[in-house]
């Protein structure tokens, strides 16, 4: 029972650096209606980048921290700018195209700018658990929960108390209607690739800590998949409930099934899951209500 | 205060739309324009808005132009976002409010061109004044408000950007008598007490003609008449067409309605 709890707790913390991820992706969808396949890409972009910058030994994690979120912030305008802006009224599909595209593309980018193998990314997060009413609890698994509570709770307030966190839903309600009261629809646009930065920064952070910084880093990116379709791909809601089903999932299907299949259930259970909701729910948990009036 | 001089507007660079129109809107006053369905009143009033390019809609001649302080600027050709700035701002047909906003949010995304605060809170008591039951319902998501309740947000979400000319768009569009005579009302008021100059597009015409100066009339993208409200109003060509057109129209325009909200996404 204790083994179970373990998988709980650990799953559901994981689970929440999963819904801040795809909360980045899930604000591109809703403003934009493009589906960002390089989110992934984004974050494995954000881990080189802070194993980087921590390798050189230059700075410490405390200023590395702005300087990554300000970087991501800036890869953000100038993909929107420059890879998706020109696309603005061409067929959904080129624009999926686009983005599984920039997904390689920053990957052989990654590759050529610092080189395969895998870098540390070392975290001053001690490695021993915590112990908690007998239940095992990964630091790092801590902190990953705490950075998307804060960053999760940090966007809220940017969306329901500030001018432009206001106007990203305006447009994503109607943008001809946006235009009327002289919101930038562009620069909406870009903004919502700006914070996809901040969020993929942040998983950067952790991912390349949990598991090393290499190219395979996107592939853990790749879970906003079914993240979102359990979640519905325009629900911020339906991203963090769907979040912590996944690290739920995933966690207790790798505790049980592992030691039979020897291992690898992590990477496929969340897709096995996505398949089936698919099936039942084509829309997601939480995919937008449509209001319809009496 | 605006005037429009030979616009021509194109679609999809090669549906002329508007062929030539030219409407004067002196300060102060309430210019309306009337036409049955089609005639190209919306386009018109999206054309001075500067937003027909998500619809693939071009002024390709003529000038769109507005008094401000140093006398006439030209505003066509110019940022839908600069135009709101410049003091000009459209409520537009069907009512178009934020559904998954509050009906405050609404109102707060109304004046996004704004940074002095603390008159936007001003304002915001102001639009309450004038819709008492948006007051009521400030925290009920707008997709859920009545439509004669989101109409009056849509006023007053334009009403937010401080406006000095307000561009209607078939506000009676789908509402009930009384609710209509209301929000007549209330732009007459507006008028007179806010001094907002107002360009009112209508397929009713008996009611736009009532609180209107002055009337033109609009068919096939262009300004077939206009005159005093009083002298069309007493015109038979449009005692016959429009005052007796009024039903037919409200329905097709219905139909428009759902285009656009079809439409709605065209930027993905
Ligand atoms: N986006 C568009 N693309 C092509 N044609 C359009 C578009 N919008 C309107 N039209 C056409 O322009 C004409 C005028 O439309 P509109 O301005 O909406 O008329 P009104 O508001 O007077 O009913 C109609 O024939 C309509 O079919
Ligand atoms: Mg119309």
């Amino acid at each position: 029972m204790e083994f179970f709890f373990d998988l709980t707790v650990n799953g559901l913390l994981v689970g929440l650096m999963y819904a801040l991820v795809a909360v980045g992706f899930v604000l591109i969808y809703k403003a934009t209606s493009v589906i960002n396949f390089a989110q992934g890409d984004l974050v494995m972009f954000a881990a080189y980048g802070a194993a980087v910058m921590l390798g050189l030994g230059w700075m410490p994690l405390w200023a590395v921290i702005p300087v990554l979120a300000t970087g991501m912030v800036a890869l953000g305008f100038v993909l929107e700018r420059g890879i998706l802006r020109p696309l603005i009224g061409q067929p959904v599909i080129s624009v999926i195209m686009v983005t599984i595209g920039l997904a390689f593309v920053l990957q052989g980018l990654a590759a050529i700018l610092w080189k395969a193998g895998t870098r540390e990314l070392p975290l001053p997060v001690r490695v021993e658990p915590y112990v908690v009413g007998g239940v095992f609890i990964s630091p790092i698994n801590v902190v990953a929960a705490v950075t998307a509570i804060l960053s999760l709770v940090a966007f809220g307030l940017f969306f329901t108390r500030s001018r432009f966190g206001i106007a990203m839903r305006a447009v994503a309600d109607d943008q001809q209607a946006s235009m009327t009261v002289g919101i930038n629809v562009r620069r909406v646009f870009a903004l919502s690739w700006a914070i996809a930065g901040i969020a993929a920064a942040a998983g950067g952070l952790i991912w390349g800590n949990m598991l090393g910084v290499d190219t395979f880093l996107a592939l853990v990116g790749l879970k906003v998949f079914p993240v979102v379709i359990l979640g519905g791909l325009d629900s911020i809601l339906g991203a963090i409930v769907g979040g912590l089903i996944v690290g739920l999932v995933e966690s207790i299907a790798a505790g049980y099934l592992d030691p039979y299949v020897g291992g690898g259930t992590k990477d496929f259970v969340p897709y096995v899951l996505m398949i089936l909701v698919l099936f039942v729910r084509p829309h997601g948990f939480f995919g937008r209500e449509i209001i319809e009036r009496v | 205060m605006l005037r429009l001089n030979n616009v021509e507007v194109v679609y999809d660079r090669s549906i002329l739309v508007l062929r030539g129109v030219s409407v004067e809107v002196p300060e102060g006053t309430i210019v309306t324009l009337l036409g049955s369905n089609g005639a190209g009143k919306s386009t018109t009033l999206k054309a001075i808005a500067g937003i027909l390019g998500p619809e693939r809609g071009e002024v390709t001649t003529g000038s769109i132009e507005l008094k401000g302080r140093d006398g006439w600027v030209r505003i066509d050709h110019r940022l839908p976002e600069e135009i709101v700035r410049m003091g000009v701002v459209l409520v537009m047909e069907g009512r178009r409010v934020f559904e998954h906003l509050t009906a405050e949010e609404n109102l707060l995304a109304g004046a996004h061109t704004r940074r002095d605060l603390g008159a936007v809170r001003r304002d915001l008591d102001l639009v309450y004044q004038y819709f008492p039951r948006l007051a009521e319902r400030r925290r009920t998501r707008a997709g859920y408000l009545s439509g004669g309740e989101q109409q009056m947000l849509a006023i007053g979400r334009g009403l937010m950007s401080q406006p000095r000319v307000m561009l209607l768009d078939e506000p009676s569009l789908g509402l009930a008598p009384m609710l209509v005579e209301e929000i007549f009302e209330i732009v007459k008021r507006l008028n007179q007490t806010e001094g907002v100059t107002i360009l009112l597009v209508e397929q009713n015409a008996a009611m736009a003609l009532t609180i209107a100066e002055h009337g033109s009339i609009m068919e096939n993208g262009r300004i077939v008449l206009d005159g005093a409200a009083d002298t069309l109003q007493n015109n038979e060509d449009i005692k016959e067409f429009y005052l007796g057109l009024s039903e037919v129209g409200a329905r097709k325009s219905y139909r428009d309605v759902k285009h656009y909200r079809r439409r709605k996404r065209w930027l993905s």
